[in-house]
C-alpha cells in the first residue's frame, strides 16, 4: 500500500514492500517537519510583520522547545536507520540465497546493451579470458573449455529472462564503461562496473516483461539502452533458454 | 590605510601574514600528496603484478641526501639573515638553489634512462626487457611499422628474479661479457608490443612518472622564488631586512615540505 | 554594480594619496578586493545566464523530443555543427542530438556549480563583504587576489572554448567518471574532456588561491575588539567554505592530473584491463580502477555542495536579522553549526556511491554519517526560523528572498533524507527525485540566497536602491515558476523517470514499451512539457532584474544617508561606495554584530563600532 501513496513503480519482488515501507516512513518525518515547520512559519510572518509589531524584541524566544524537536527528529532518524535501513541493505548485499537453491546468470552491460550469459545444466559459467577475444566472441570465453560448451549468451535483443518464485542471482559486470543494471518492479539497481563483478539478488514473485534501465550515464546511447527483464512461469523459462542454446556457439555478433 | 600585519606579527596570532598564507598553501599540497599517495595505494593493492627493482637505488638515495643538505643550507641562510650577515645568507641561497638544480639534473637523468630502457612483447607473449642499439627514446611498435623497420637490434637485461636481484647465472655471464651489453638482432614482424618505460607502459610508470614529475615541478617552483629572492632583494635589505627574512622564512617553510614529500616518495617508490 | 561611483567626493578625494589610477589599472588589473568582487560578480552572474540558457534548450528536448527547436534551431546548428544539432525528418534545422544533450548536461552543471554559484557566492560576496564586515582595509594578499580572477577567468575561457573545438564539449556529466570521460570522445586526442579537465585545474588554483586569501584575511585583518564571537555569521559561513575549498579541492587536482594523463598520455589510471571499447580492445596498459576516480571526485563533491550552500545561509542570515530588528537567535549555535558542517562533510561523500558495490560496513558507516551531517543543518535553519519569532518583519525585496529561502532549503534538505538511506536510494538513485533534491538547495535556495544579497547590498555599491516594485515582480515569478519547475520532478523521480536522459525518457514511455509491466505513464512524460513551460517563463521573469540590475546603477533612487537598511554590521558604517582602504580611521568592535533594538538604546540599531 506504501507503494500507492508514493507513486512508485508496481512491485514484484518478495523485498519490494519492506523497501518502499522505509521510503514511506522516511517521507512521513519530512512530511511532519513540513507542515510543522510551514504552520509556524506562515504564523510568526503574519504575527511579527512590522505593521503589527512596531518594537522588536531584543531576546526572541527562550524555550528549548525546538532543541526537543531537533532530539525527537534524531531519534525518528535512528529509529529508521537501525530499524529499517541496515536490515533491508544487509539483507540485499550480505545475506545472499545458496548458490546451489538458486539461478545464478551473468548480465554484461557494454554501450548500448545488456547481454546475459547463463551457466547452462552444468551451473558453471565457460573459463573467459582477454586472449580469446574475437569481434565475434568479445566475451573471450574459451571455446575449448568444457563448460562452455552448455552455456547459453543472449547477444542481441538485451533480453533477460528468469524464472518466478525462484531465488535469483545476478553478477553484473561491464566490458567498457559504467553503467548500471536497474529493474524498478524488482527493486534491484546495480552499477555495471569494468573489471568488477558485483552480484544482486531478488526473488520475483510476478509473472511479467519489466524494463531493464541503464542508471548511469554511458555515452550517445545511454538514453536508449533499455532492456527486457521476463519473469516466467519454470516451464517457459526451460523452454526460452533452451530456444536461446543455440546462441552461444554462433555468436551471432549484431 | 594599509594592510597590517605584513611583516610584523599580529599579537594574538604571533604570525605575520605571509606565514599565515604558507601554512594554508601548505596544507592545500598536503591534500594533493595525500590524495596522489592514497592512489599510488589503491592501485598498487588492486594490481597483483608491482613491478620491483626498476629505479636506481643509489641514485635515489643521493638525491635524497642533496635535498636534505638543501633543507639544512635554507635554513643557514635563514639564521644569517636573523643574525644580520646578509653576505653569508646570500651563499646559502645560493646553495640551496644549486642543490635543488642538481637534484632535477639527478632525476633528468633518470628519466632519460627510463625513456631508453625498453619492454618487448614477442608473438607468444613473453616481455624482455632490455636497450636498443643506438638507444632512441619513445619507440613504439606503430613507429617502427610506419618507418617500414625490419629487424631492431636487442640486448636484453639480465635475467632477474621476482624480487629484481640479478640471478647468479645473470651476474657471471655479465662478468662474463665484462658489463658491455650484447646486441642480437630481432624481427620487427615477430614483435607484438614495444615501448619504452613511459607512463602508459604501466600503472606503475604511470603514478611514478605522476608524482615524482609533480614533486620536480615543486622543487623547480621552490628553486625560481629562491632565485628571485636571491637576485632581487639587495635593495629591500637596506630599507626592510625583516621582509627579506620573512621571504626566506616563508620559502624556507615550503622547502622544507617539498623535501618532507620526498623523504615519503623515495622509500614507497624506490624501497617497497 | 558594474562601475565603481563615477563622481568622486571631495572626501574621497583626499584619501587618494597616490595618483588616480587609469581605467587598466582601476577596473582590469584592480588589486581592491571590491573591485575585483564586482569583476566575480559580473563573470559570475554572466556564467549564470549561460547556464540557463543550455538548461532552456535542454529543455526543448526533453519535452518534444527530436523535434526541431523553433527559432534557435539554424543558429545552433551554424554554432556548432551538423552532427551535433541534425535536421528533423521534413529538413528542418535545429534536433538535439544526445552528443549535444550530454554535453550540455554535462556542462550546465560544470558551469552552474563552478563558474556561477561559487565564484558569486565565495568570490563575489566574499571579496566585497568580509573585508567590510571585519575592518579590514583589504584582503591580506592584494595581488594574489588578482591573479585567482584571472585563473578564474582563464577557466571560464577554456571552458566556453570547448563548446567550439572539433568533437564539441565534455559530454560525461558534470562528475565525468571514468572510463566513459576518457572514451567518450577518442577521435580526438585533445577532446572536450581535455578542455574541461584544463578548465578545472585553472578554476581548482583560483579557488585555492582564494582560499589561502580569505582564511588568512579572516584570521590575521579582524579589526580591534572584532574577537571570533563577534564576527558576523557571513563572515563565519565564508570561512568554512575557505576551508572546504582549501582542503576538498586539491584531491579532484589529482584526479584530473591523472584523468587528464588517461586521455592524453595512454595512462590507465582508471581504465580497468582488458577494456573493450565498441567492439575493439583497448591498447592500454590497464590495471587501473574506475572507483579511485569516484572517491576522490566525490571527496571534492560533498564538501562542494556546501560550499555551494554555506555562503547563501550567511547572506540570509544578515538580512534576516536585520530586516526583523533583532539578533539572530542562537548565534553560538549557528556558529557551531557552520563549523561542524564543514568537518562532517569530508566524510559522508561515499552516499553517492552506495550502489557501486559497497558492503554492509562501508555503506553503514556513510549512512549514519550522512544522517549526522543533517543535524547542523537542521540547528542552523531552526536558529534562522526561530530568529523571526518577536521581530518586526519588514518585507522589502531582500528579505522577500531570504524568507522564501528558508522553506525552500529546507524542501531541499529534507529531500536529502531519502537519498541518505542506502536502502531507499535503491529505488531513488539516478531519478529525478535526485535532481530535484539538489535543485531545490541550489535554485530556490542558493539563488535565493544570492538574489537577496544582490538587492541588499547594492545601495552599499553604488549610492542607490535597486527599484523595488520590480524587485518584488521579479521574486513573485521566480518563486512561482521555480516551484513549478522542480515539485513536478518529485513525482517524476519517485515513479522512476531516470535522469540524464537525452529523450526526456520517451524509450521507458508507455508508447516505447508494448506489453511492458512498469514503463512510464504518459501523466509523468507529459509533466515535462509543464516543467519545461515553467523553466523557460522563469528564464523569462528574470529579464526584470536584469533590467533592474543595470539600470538602477544611473537611475535607481538615491540612498539618504550610508546606512539605508539601519543595519548594525560595520560595511555600512563606511562612506557610499567605500575608498579604496575602506576606511579613514581604523574601525574598532565595541560590541556583537547583531545588536538590535536593545531596550534604551537611542535607536532601534547600535552599529558594531559604536562604543557601548
Ligand atoms: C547545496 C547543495 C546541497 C545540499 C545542501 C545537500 C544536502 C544534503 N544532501 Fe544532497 N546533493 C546535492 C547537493 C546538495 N545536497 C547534489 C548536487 C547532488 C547530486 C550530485 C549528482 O549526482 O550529480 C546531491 C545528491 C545527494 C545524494 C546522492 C543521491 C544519489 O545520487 O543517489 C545524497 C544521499 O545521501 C544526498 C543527501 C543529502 C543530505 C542528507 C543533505 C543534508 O545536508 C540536508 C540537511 C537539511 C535538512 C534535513 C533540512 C532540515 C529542514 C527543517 C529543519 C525544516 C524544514 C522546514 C520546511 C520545509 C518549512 N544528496
Ligand atoms: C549548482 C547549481 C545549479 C543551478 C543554479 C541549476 C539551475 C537549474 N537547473 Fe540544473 N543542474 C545542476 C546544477 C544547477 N542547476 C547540476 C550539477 C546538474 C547535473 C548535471 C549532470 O547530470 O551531470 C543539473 C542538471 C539539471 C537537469 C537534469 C538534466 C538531465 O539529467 O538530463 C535539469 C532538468 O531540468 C536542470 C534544470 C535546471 C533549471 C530549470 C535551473 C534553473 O533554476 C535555472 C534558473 C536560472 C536562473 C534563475 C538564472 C538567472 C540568471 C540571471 C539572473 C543572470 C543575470 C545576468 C546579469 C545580471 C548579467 N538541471
Ligand atoms: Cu548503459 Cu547508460
Ligand atoms: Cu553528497
Amino acid at each position: 500500500m506504501h507503494q500507492k501513496f508514493l507513486g512508485t513503480p508496481l512491485i514484484g519482488a518478495k523485498h519490494g514492500a519492506g523497501l518502499d515501507e522505509l521510503t514511506w516512513y522516511i517521507h512521513m518525518l519530512m512530511f511532519a517537519l513540513f507542515v510543522g515547520w510551514s504552520l509556524y512559519f506562515i504564523y510568526v510572518l503574519y504575527r511579527f510583520r512590522a505593521s503589527r509589531n512596531k518594537k522588536a524584541d531584543h531576546t526572541g524566544v527562550q524555550s528549548h522547545l525546538s532543541t526537543w524537536v531537533e532530539v525527537g527528529v534524531a531519534v525518528t532518524e535512528a529509529v529508521l536507520l537501525l530499524g529499517f535501513a541496515m536490515p533491508l541493505w544487509a539483507n540485499s548485499v550480505r545475506d545472499f540465497p545458496a548458490e546451489n537453491q538458486s539461478i545464478v546468470i551473468r548480465v554484461i552491460g557494454k554501450q548500448f546493451n545488456w547481454v546475459p550469459h547463463y551457466p547452462g545444466a552444468d551451473r558453471t559459467f565457460g573459463k573467459q579470458d582477454i586472449k580469446n577475444f574475437t569481434a565475434q566472441n568479445y566475451l573471450g570465453i574459451d571455446q575449448k573449455d568444457p563448460a562452455a560448451k552448455d552455456d547459453v549468451i543472449v547477444y542481441t535483443g538485451s533480453e533477460v529472462a528468469v524464472p518466478v518464485n525462484t531465488n535469483v542471482i545476478i553478477h553484473i559486470s561491464s566490458l567498457d564503461v559504467i553503467h548500471s543494471f536497474k529493474v524498478f518492479p524488482m527493486r534491484v539497481n546495480q552499477d555495471a562496473i569494468p573489471g568488477m563483478s558485483v552480484p544482486v539478488h531478488f526473488f520475483p514473485t510476478r509473472v511479467g516483461t519489466y524494463p531493464i534501465n541503464c542508471a548511469q550515464l554511458c555515452g550517445v546511447g545511454h538514453y536508449s539502452m533499455k532492456g527486457t527483464l521476463k519473469v516466467m512461469e519454470t516451464a517457459d523459462y526451460a523452454a526460452w533458454l533452451k530456444k536461446n542454446s543455440g546462441a552461444a556457439s554462433s555468436a551471432d555478433y549484431e | 590605510m594599509d594592510i597590517p600585519y605584513t611583516i610584523e606579527p599580529r599579537r594574538d596570532t604571533g604570525l605575520y601574514n605571509a606565514k599565515v598564507g604558507i601554512w594554508l598553501f601548505l596544507a592545500s599540497e598536503v591534500m594533493l600528496f595525500g590524495a596522489l599517495f592514497s592512489s599510488y595505494v589503491l592501485l598498487r593493492v588492486g594490481n597483483n603484478a608491482w613491478p620491483h627493482g626498476l629505479l636506481n637505488i643509489p641514485i635515489g638515495t643521493f638525491n635524497t641526501f642533496v635535498l636534505i643538505t638543501s633543507s639544512v643550507t635554507v635554513v643557514m641562510c635563514w639564521a644569517n639573515l636573523k643574525l644580520h650577515n646578509f653576505g653569508r645568507a646570500k651563499l646559502y641561497l645560493a646553495a640551496t638553489i644549486l642543490c635543488a638544480l642538481m637534484f632535477l639534473g639527478i632525476k633528468t637523468k633518470e628519466y632519460n634512462d627510463k625513456f631508453i630502457h625498453y619492454a618487448i612483447r614477442t608473438a607468444e607473449g613473453k616481455e624482455i626487457t632490455g636497450h636498443i642499439e643506438g638507444d632512441p627514446h619513445f619507440l613504439t611498435l606503430k613507429k617502427l611499422r610506419a618507418q617500414k623497420v625490419e629487424t631492431i637490434s636487442f640486448a636484453a637485461d639480465p635475467e632477474k628474479d621476482s624480487r629484481g636481484h640479478e640471478t647468479k647465472e645473470a651476474k657471471a655471464e655479465e662478468k662474463a661479457h665484462a658489463g658491455h651489453h650484447e646486441f642480437k638482432p630481432i624481427k620487427v614482424s615477430d614483435l607484438t608490443y614495444v615501448s619504452s618505460y613511459v607512463p602508459s607502459h604501466s600503472t606503475y610508470f604511470a603514478i611514478y612518472f605522476t608524482l615524482t614529475g609533480l614533486h620536480g615541478l615543486h622543487v623547480l617552483g621552490g628553486a625560481l622564488v629562491m632565485t628571485y629572492i636571491l637576485l632581487f632583494s639587495n635593495k629591500m635589505w637596506k630599507a626592510q631586512p625583516e621582509r627579506v627574512t620573512n621571504r626566506v622564512e616563508v620559502a624556507g617553510l615550503f622547502w622544507h615540505f617539498v623535501d618532507l614529500v620526498w623523504i615519503f616518495l623515495f622509500p614507497v617508490l624506490y624501497l617497497l | 554594480m558594474a562601475s565603481t561611483h563615477t563622481t568622486h567626493s571631495a572626501h574621497e578625494a583626499h584619501v587618494h594619496q597616490h595618483h588616480e589610477p587609469g581605467f587598466w589599472s582601476k577596473y582590469i588589473f584592480s588589486t581592491d578586493h571590491k573591485v575585483i568582487g564586482l569583476q566575480y560578480g559580473i563573470t559570475a552572474l554572466v556564467f549564470l545566464l549561460f547556464g540557463f540558457l543550455l538548461m532552456a534548450a535542454m529543455r526543448w528536448q526533453i519535452a518534444y523530443p527530436n523535434q526541431a527547436m523553433p527559432g534557435v534551431g539554424s543558429l545552433l546548428q551554424k554554432l556548432v555543427g551538423p552532427d551535433m544539432v541534425a535536421n528533423d525528418a521534413s529538413g528542418k534545422p535545429g534536433v538535439m542530438t544526445p552528443d549535444l544533450y550530454n554535453s550540455f548536461g554535462a556542462m550546465h552543471g560544470t558551469i552552474m556549480v563552478f563558474l556561477a554559484i561559487v565564484p558569486l557566492a565565495f568570490g563575489a560576496f566574499g571579496n566585497y563583504v568580509v573585508p567590510l564586515q571585519i575592518g579590514a582595509p583589504d584582503m591580506a594578499f592584494p595581488r594574489i587576489n588578482m591573479v585567482s580572477y584571472q585563473c578564474y577567468f582563464g577557466g571560464g575561457v577554456v571552458m566556453l572554448a570547448s563548446f567550439f573545438i572539433p568533437g564539441g564539449a565534455a559530454r560525461s556529466g558534470w562528475t565525468s567518471y571514468s572510463p566513459l570521460a576518457t572514451v567518450a570522445d577518442l577521435a580526438n586526442r585533445i577532446d572536450g574532456q581535455t578542455f574541461w579537465l584544463v578548465g578545472m585545474v585553472l578554476l581548482i588554483t583560483s579557488s585555492l588561491l582564494g582560499a589561502v586569501n580569505f582564511i588568512t584575511t579572516i584570521i590575521q585583518l579582524r579589526a580591534r575588539g572584532m574577537s571570533w564571537m563577534r564576527l558576523p555569521f557571513f563572515v563565519w559561513a565564508q570561512f568554512v567554505t575557505g576551508f572546504l575549498l582549501l582542503l576538498a579541492f586539491p584531491p579532484l587536482e589529482a584526479a584530473g592530473v591523472m584523468q587528464l594523463m588517461d586521455n592524453v598520455f595512454d595512462t590507465s589510471f582508471f581504465l580497468p584491463t582488458g577494456l573493450v571499447v565498441s567492439g575493439v580492445k583497448m591498447d592500454v596498459s590497464g590495471g587501473g580502477s574506475p572507483l579511485l576516480w569516484q572517491h576522490l571526485f566525490w571527496f571534492l563533491g560533498h564538501p562542494e555542495v556546501y560550499v555551494l550552500i554555506l555562503p547563501a545561509m550567511g547572506i540570509v542570515a544578515e538580512i534576516v536579522a536585520c530586516n526583523t530588528r533583532k539578533p539572530l537567535w542562537g548565534y553560538k549555535a549557528l556558529v557551531h553549526s557552520a563549523l561542524a558542517i564543514g568537518f562532517l562533510s569530508f566524510i559522508v561523500c561515499a552516499h553517492h556511491m552506495y550502489l557501486t558495490g559497497m558492503g554492509t560496513k562501508i555503506s553503514t558507516f556513510f549512512q549514519t554519517t550522512t544522517m549526522i551531517i543533517s543535524i547542523p543543518s537542521v540547528i542552523i535553519l531552526t536558529a534562522l526560523f526561530l530568529s523571526l519569532w518577536g521581530g518586526s518583519i519588514r518585507f522589502n525585496t531582500p528579505m522577500l528572498f531570504a524568507l522564501a529561502f528558508l522553506p525552500m532549503f529546507g524542501i531541499g534538505g529534507l529531500t536529502g533524507l531519502p537519498l541518505g538511506f542506502n536502502a531507499s536510494d535503491i529505488l531513488l538513485h539516478d531519478t529525478y527525485y535526485v535532481i530535484a533534491h539538489f535543485h531545490y538547495v541550489v535554485a530556490p535556495g542558493t539563488i535565493f540566497g544570492l538574489f537577496a544579497g544582490i538587492y541588499y547590498w547594492y545601495p552599499k555599491a553604488t549610492g542607490r536602491f535597486m527599484n523595488e516594485a520590480w524587485g518584488r515582480i521579479h521574486f513573485a515569478l521566480s518563486f512561482v515558476f521555480m516551484n513549478l519547475v522542480f515539485a513536478p520532478m518529485f513525482i517524476q523521480g519517485l515513479s522512476g523517470m531516470l535522469r540524464r536522459m537525452a529523450d526526456g525518457g520517451a524509450t521507458y514511455s508507455l508508447a516505447n514499451s508494448v506489453g511492458v509491466d512498469g514503463a512510464l505513464s504518459q501523466f509523468i512524460i507529459d509533466l515535462n512539457k509543464n516543467v519545461s513551460m515553467a523553466a523557460w517563463l522563469l528564464g523569462l521573469a528574470q529579464i526584470p532584474f536584469i533590467i533592474n540590475f543595470f539600470w538602477s546603477i544611473k537611475h535607481g533612487k538615491k540612498i539618504e544617508n550610508d546606512n539605508p537598511w539601519g543595519a548594525t554590521t560595520i560595511e555600512w558604517q563606511t562612506p557610499t561606495p567605500p575608498p579604496h582602504g575602506n576606511f579613514d580611521k581604523e574601525p574598532e568592535a565595541h560590541r556583537g554584530p547583531y545588536d538590535y533594538s536593545v531596550p534604551g538604546a537611542p535607536k532601534d540599531f547600535s552599529p558594531q563600532n559604536q562604543p557601548v
